[in-house]
């Protein structure tokens, strides 16, 4: 059994009396890739934004390689609104910010694309490599840190070559097409150097051509990065095609796990999502 | 039109660049030359020194509100710690008792050399960025405006209240220390034989400006621009947000100091309610003006603004007799009713400014594309 990466306790986000994600626990290990589907509004973005820090948990724990991540349980006005269970487990308080957790080697992608909107292709991916500057701020500015400027110019176009953006990278990031778009959003998160890559709906918006490209991608880049991948999505060509191991969750639980041929055949999951409408 | 792997240079200085600063030496020597030619009393040399006094603060404030999407209203309160910093620590020891007649000379009895105290304002306007910075850029960026905003309106009290007049001649004026004239060179008859009262705020300007460029095109620039473009997007990329609004803060409000000390050089004497809420207001008409995004539309729109409420304009302002005819509506204070109708139209109908996001190379470039000559990259 391979090393444990990504593991989720318990997991609850309450806004207010809308209970987003009830009492999730999942694993993901070294090297898998693992989808987590269901329909829209099950709560899978909230569960990416918890694990990388947006939303501190109401309940629950998330730790990266056996490290505590974020750990809460509710407190004041959301202690009597609580919906769910595992009151009590989890009294200690940690919290992170989003910046930290990617610098735990964590990266992620945004369902609706969220590029740096007025910067070049080549600027996007490069601004990720900040967070790995040595210089200070005094030689930095000053530009004393040509030979580590030179080295996040090389790294960034060896990744945009690898992705196939190269004779993109003078382009403002938001005049490309749709899939393009997506595609430099992962060279960016790619950028910070992860381990662990969250990829929220890769496929939306893409033709099945392109989200055929996308699956031998997401492969490519796993295995040349060595990445270990959550993804969500509802392309379920894509899900069945690359994931390992599949989660799925309805009114923010969990309603099955299981390889893809299990998925396909549990009768929970045809059920939930048959009750809404196919896509 | 790329070809190849253009981009991973670190930018070397191509034509262009090399251009711009041709271009600025040029201005620089004729800014000298003049000065040794034409009349000091000249209302041209009066323009270019409180031009290029606006022109720092003007693009310190597009640092933060044009490069790193902050949007802050307490220039002409960092301009005030700037100025007093300045004037408190070069007032020479002999002048002290005269200048601060009611407080038996001040408390403070010894003066810094001219550039250091300058830096010091700039340190000063930076440590006050930093104490508002840590509570404010917490919260989300409407916070900033109201909480500058007021802490300029609160210092501008501050520095005329009595109790602390040992240190600021309270709503007294702060006079006799080192101006912009005192950068002349004079013969042992006190005849000026260089006249340098311009090249200084310049050179003063130009530095400073620089490194705020220079900062715009390094990894913390990029960091700034992805926290303006997208927060969320940069935070999960890594960027910390809180220091990195912090180092803009500071960096801005640092320049706004040294932008306040050349306008206390520039005016002679310092007084706290000269600081008004209207000052601000001015520096931002600039910055949008010249472009929100664009140092040499802020540099530009300063020297240009700075030209039209002081000299161009001024005729507007008297009585004039043609022929016998009295030409109508010319007297005093017309010339603000010209200028505010100009400064609606700008805003309007040039909703981005002279030179949007554009900067003086991009212009050579341009131009060279147009001529169908371009041989390198852009
Ligand atoms: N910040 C928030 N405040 C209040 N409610 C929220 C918030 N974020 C999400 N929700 C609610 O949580 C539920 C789950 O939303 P979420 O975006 O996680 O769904 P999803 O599974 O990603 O759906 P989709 O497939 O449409 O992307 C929705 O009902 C949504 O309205
Ligand atoms: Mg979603």
């Amino acid at each position: 059994m391979s090393e444990n990466v990504l593991h989720l306790e318990n997991v609850t986000m309450q806004f207010g009396g809308v209970v987003a994600v009830n009492d999730v626990s999942m694993d993901v290990n070294e090297g898998e890739i693992v989808a987590l589907i269901g329909p829209n509004g099950a709560g899978k973005t909230t569960v990416f934004n918890v694990i990388t820090g947006v939303y501190a948990p109401t309940n629950g724990r998330v730790s990266l390689r056996g490290r505590v991540i974020a750990e809460d349980h509710p407190r004041g006005k959301m202690r009597k609104m609580y919906a769910a269970g595992h009151l009590g487990e989890y009294p200690r308080s940690v919290n992170n910010t989003p910046d930290r957790i990617t610098r735990l080697n964590m990266a992620r992608t945004f369902q609706n694309i969220r590029l740096f909107k007025s910067m070049t292709v080549f600027d996007n991916v490069l601004v990720a490599k900040h967070m790995h500057l040595k210089a200070n701020f005094f030689s930095t500015a000053l530009h004393l840190n040509a030979r580590e400027e030179r080295r996040m110019r090389e790294e960034t176009m060896e990744l945009l070559r690898i992705v196939g953006l190269e004779n993109e990278c003078d382009e403002i990031a938001t005049s490309l097409p749709y899939g393009q778009q997506r595609r430099l959003e992962i060279a960016r998160a790619l950028s910070t150097n992860p381990s662990m890559l969250l990829l929220d709906e890769p496929a939306a918006g893409m033709n099945p051509q392109e989200t055929e490209d996308l699956s031998a991608f997401i492969r490519e880049i796993k295995d040349r990065f060595g990445l270990t991948v959550l993804l969500i999505e509802h392309d379920m060509n894509l899900v069945m095609d690359i994931s390992d191991r599949i989660y799925v969750l309805n009114f923010g639980a969990l309603i099955a796990e299981g390889t893809p041929a299990e998925i396909q055949s549990n009768p929970d999951v045809i059920t939930a999502y048959l009750g809404v409408a196919e896509e | 039109m790329t070809n190849g792997k253009p981009a991973v240079r670190v930018k070397k200085l191509d034509r262009a660049t090399l251009l711009t600063i041709i271009v600025i030496a040029l201005v620089y020597v004729l800014a000298f030359v003049l000065e040794q030619v034409m009349p000091s009393t000249s209302m041209l040399f009066t323009v270019l020194k409180k031009g290029a006094t606006y022109a720092l603060v003007a693009v310190s404030m597009n640092l933060l509100n044009g490069f790193t999407g902050l949007f802050s209203l307490g220039q002409a309160g960092f301009m005030l710690i700037g100025a007093y910093t300045y004037a408190i620590f070069t007032i020479p020891v002999a002048q002290r008792l005269s200048v601060y007649q009611y407080y038996d000379g001040g408390l403070i009895q010894f003066s810094l050399p001219v550039l250091v105290a300058v830096a010091l304002a700039g340190v000063f306007a930076a440590l006050f960025a930093f104490l508002i910075g840590l509570p404010v850029l917490r919260l989300k960026s409407d916070y900033l405006a109201i909480a500058t905003l007021g802490f300029a309106e609160i210092i501008r009290a501050i520095f005329q209240w009595d109790k602390i007049g040992l240190l600021t001649n309270g709503s007294n004026l702060l006079r006799l220390f080192p101006t912009f004239n005192d950068f002349n060179i004079r013969n042992a008859q006190g005849e000026v034989v260089l006249h340098l009262s311009t090249l200084v705020p310049f050179l003063i300007t130009g530095v400073c400006v620089a490194f705020i460029v220079l900062l715009i095109n390094s990894s913390f620039g990029r960091a700034f621009k992805a926290i303006r473009d997208d927060e969320t997007a940069a935070e999960a990329m890594g960027i910390n947000l809180a220091r990195h609004k912090m180092l803009a803060f500071c960096t801005s409000s640092f320049f706004a100091g040294v932008g306040g000390a050349m306008l206390a050089m520039y005016a002679n004497s310092v007084q706290a309610k000269s600081f008004t809420t209207a000052m601000t207001y001015e520096i931002l008409l600039m910055v949008v003006i010249g472009g929100i995004g664009s140092i040499t539309g802020s540099v530009m729109s300063s020297f240009l603004f700075v030209a039209c409420s002081e000299w161009w304009l001024r005729f507007l302002d008297q009585e004039q007799v043609w022929n016998g005819w009295k030409v109508p509506l010319l007297r005093n204070g017309f010339r603000l009713v010209v200028f505010s109708v100009i400064i609606m139209a700008v805003v309007l109908f040039f909703r981005k400014g002279i030179m949007g996001t554009q900067e003086l190379p991009d212009l050579f470039r341009k131009r060279r594309k147009l001529n169908g000559k371009e041989g390198g990259r852009s």
